[in-house]
Parts: C-alpha cells; sequence; structure tokens
C-alpha cells in the first residue's frame, strides 16, 4: 500500500470527487478496493455516499470475484487498487472473458515516477502488460486535467460497450511519496 | 479412507436446494458444482469450473445486489481455504441473505484425494466465527442439515456458514453446462435483467 499523507495534493485535487461523478453517472453500485493513498479521497466520497457501496478487500482477486457476482446479480462495480494489486488478480481475470463481464477498474501508478521504493517497481514495470495479457483494455491519465475524460471515457467502453478496461492514474499526477531524503 | 459415519454429499446439497424457490445457488470449483448438477439444473444455478478461491465472493456480490434474494455459496474446503480472506470481508458487509456451506472431506478430490488443511489443522467455523459471522456452526448430521434449510431463506439473519463433514468417497460426476457467458446470463434473466 501507499501511505497517506493529509497535506498531498491530491486532497485538495478535484479529479477524485469528478471520478465519484462519473461512477455516479454510470449508475456504479459497488465498490470493492485495497485502500491506496491515491485513492483515499475517492473511497471516503464511496463510504459516505447513498447509492454506492465501499467494499474493503483482504486481497484484490477478491474484487474480479466480487464483480462477477454483482453482475449476475444486475450490478455494476468498479474496482480501485494500486499497481501492486494487479499481480494479485492474475487467475481471477479469468473471470471476465469466461462470464463476458463489463469489467472496469482504477489503478493507482506505483514505482514509474520519482519512486524511493524500489519494492514497487517490478509489479509497476509490468501493470499495463498484465492487464493486456488478460484481455484487459488499458487507457492512462497522466495529469490531472485529463482525468475526468480518461474515466469517463474507460467507463462508457467498459459498460456500455462490454469491453473490459482498466485506467491507470500515473503516478506524477498523484505525486511520489518521499519517506527518505 | 473415508470415515465412518460421514454424510453423503449429495444427499447434503439436495437438502439444502430442496424446495429453493428464489433461491441462487453459487457452485464452488470442483465436486460441489457437479452435486449442484446432480441435485437438478436451474436457472440460478451458479456453475463455477474456475476461479477457484472466488465462490464466496461471488456469492457477495449476488447478495448484495438481490438482497430479497436468498443467496447460497456451496464449496468445498479447498476453494474455501484458497478465499479465506473472503470470510473476512463477508464479515464486513454482513448481507443477511448470504448463506455458505463447506462440504469438508478434508481433501483435495479433484486431483487425487491429497489431505487439505482442515484434515489436521484448519478450523473453518473457527475462521467464520473470527471473521464476524456470528452463526457459524459444525454440521456433522443430516438432522443438523435439516435444520439449516430454513435458515437459508431467511434474509435478515446472515450471514451464515455451515462446515459440513462428508464422505470423501469419489462419486459419478454429473456434468452441468461449462458456458460461463450462458450461465451468468441465464440468472440474470431470471431476475429479469435484459441481453445487452
Amino acid at each position: 500500500m501507499h501511505a497517506r499523507t493529509d497535506t498531498s495534493e491530491q486532497q485538495t485535487a478535484a479529479w477524485p470527487d469528478e471520478i465519484y461523478a462519473v461512477l455516479q453517472r454510470f449508475d456504479v453500485r459497488q465498490v470493492p478496493y485495497v485502500p491506496d493513498a491515491g485513492h483515499s479521497k475517492l473511497i471516503e466520497r464511496v463510504l459516505a455516499s447513498d447509492t454506492m457501496r465501499g467494499i474493503p478487500l483482504t486481497t484484490e482477486e477478491e474484487g474480479v470475484a466480487l464483480v462477477a457476482g454483482a453482475w449476475a446479480g444486475g450490478q455494476r462495480c468498479a474496482l480501485l487498487m494500486q499497481s501492486s494489486g494487479v499481480g494479485n488478480c492474475i487467475n481471477m481475470f479469468s473471470l471476465i472473458p469466461l462470464f463476458r463481464l463489463p469489467f472496469f477498474t482504477i489503478v493507482t501508478m506505483r514505482g514509474e515516477w520519482g519512486e524511493f521504493n524500489h519494492w514497487q517497481v517490478p509489479m509497476g514495470s509490468t501493470t499495463q502488460a498484465v492487464f493486456e495479457l488478460s484481455g484487459i483494455r488499458v487507457m492512462r491519465a497522466h495529469n490531472a486535467a485529463e482525468v475526468r475524460e480518461v474515466v469517463e471515457a474507460g467507463a462508457a467502453q467498459a459498460y456500455n460497450a462490454c469491453t473490459p478496461t482498466a485506467v491507470l492514474l500515473s503516478q506524477r499526477l498523484i505525486g511520489a511519496k518521499v519517506f527518505v531524503k | 479412507m473415508s470415515k465412518t459415519n460421514l454424510l453423503d454429499r449429495r444427499a447434503v446439497v439436495a437438502s439444502l436446494l430442496k424446495d429453493r424457490k428464489g433461491m441462487v445457488a453459487v457452485g464452488g470449483l470442483g465436486a460441489s458444482t457437479n452435486d449442484m448438477a446432480a441435485a437438478g439444473d436451474h436457472d440460478r444455478n451458479f456453475y463455477l469450473w474456475g476461479g477457484m478461491g472466488g465462490a464466496v465472493m461471488m456469492g457477495l456480490g449476488l447478495a448484495l445486489a438481490q438482497p430479497d434474494v436468498p443467496v447460497v455459496v456451496i464449496t468445498g474446503d479447498g476453494e474455501m481455504l484458497m478465499g479465506m480472506g473472503s470470510l473476512a470481508s463477508v464479515g464486513m458487509q454482513k448481507p443477511g441473505n448470504l448463506s455458505i456451506v463447506v462440504l469438508d472431506n478434508e481433501r483435495y478430490g479433484e486431483t487425487g484425494g491429497q489431505i487439505s488443511h482442515t484434515s489436521a489443522a484448519a478450523d473453518l467455523v473457527g475462521v467464520a466465527k473470527a471473521c464476524g459471522i456470528a452463526d457459524s456452526r459444525a454440521i456433522t448430521t443430516m438432522a443438523e442439515v435439516e435444520a439449516l434449510v430454513p435458515k437459508l431463506h431467511d434474509l435478515k439473519s446472515g450471514p451464515r456458514f455451515a462446515n459440513v463433514k462428508i464422505d470423501g468417497a469419489n462419486i459419478e460426476r454429473i456434468l452441468p453446462t461449462r458456458d460461463g457467458t450462458y450461465i451468468v446470463n441465464r440468472i440474470r434473466n431470471s431476475l429479469g435483467f435484459a441481453p445487452l
């Protein structure tokens, strides 16, 4: 996970609210997540929501299985996780083509921009390739100004076109954490 | 290898699904999904042929989406062990309409009968209880199975967990459909959702 600092830029940034508004517009009802500092403001919005249920997971693959159950029951999900969590999902991603799920995930990136913790680098370096090998289309928001439109396009593609989609939020946009000088 | 007085898995599952009304049943990878097929195909049978460790989470997503429909997950000890964390996720959400029944033969029956952790160490009822599923019970008799059945239809008193000790004998495979899209869309259709 990615430690939160309350002074970090995303606590005052508008893009988490913009993501929340997009999810609301697409009638997303279940939001499974493993926490990440980059997602903390969005998670707070979801947990305070009347229409969405935030569902904390013990590991990210639980979220993929949850998407399958929710879809069978008529509800849309958005899975929130960090790049390291993508590796935990690999076998469970099999369910997406097998059930033809409208899978949508938003991933905060680590290990790619000013990272101080090299333990984040191996998985951060392979996140996009893992998704693509698993048949999931990847879109990326590089900066705060493009978050809303990338998430909106990704959600439309996932939910309306039933095309499994991951939106990566660049570490550059979230801000690298530095615990050492 | 089989011990005496252990329950017959087919009889247990037939009992759980008798007079099921609108109940959705999720069958974990392996023999559990065959047991569901043996009890009779149904529009609301969610047969799994993979996704090991995911059965409880699929049940959770369904139960949260359809709070007025009873949902039962029927799975094996090996599948449950792989997704043990999902019991903690269920304990957080506490859907009243979700039941989890583990058919525990203490072995990996599909792969040659190798022992599982429940044979010597893991107490799944203890795990479920410790994860906040207050109604967690160990079942060793058909009378206890029969007593559980009406509870599965109670939408308010869940989540509940039952670990049923069953005979480990390999029995004839009754194979349901393997077409995942068909299985999911059939459930959606029965719940009133139109195709895309």
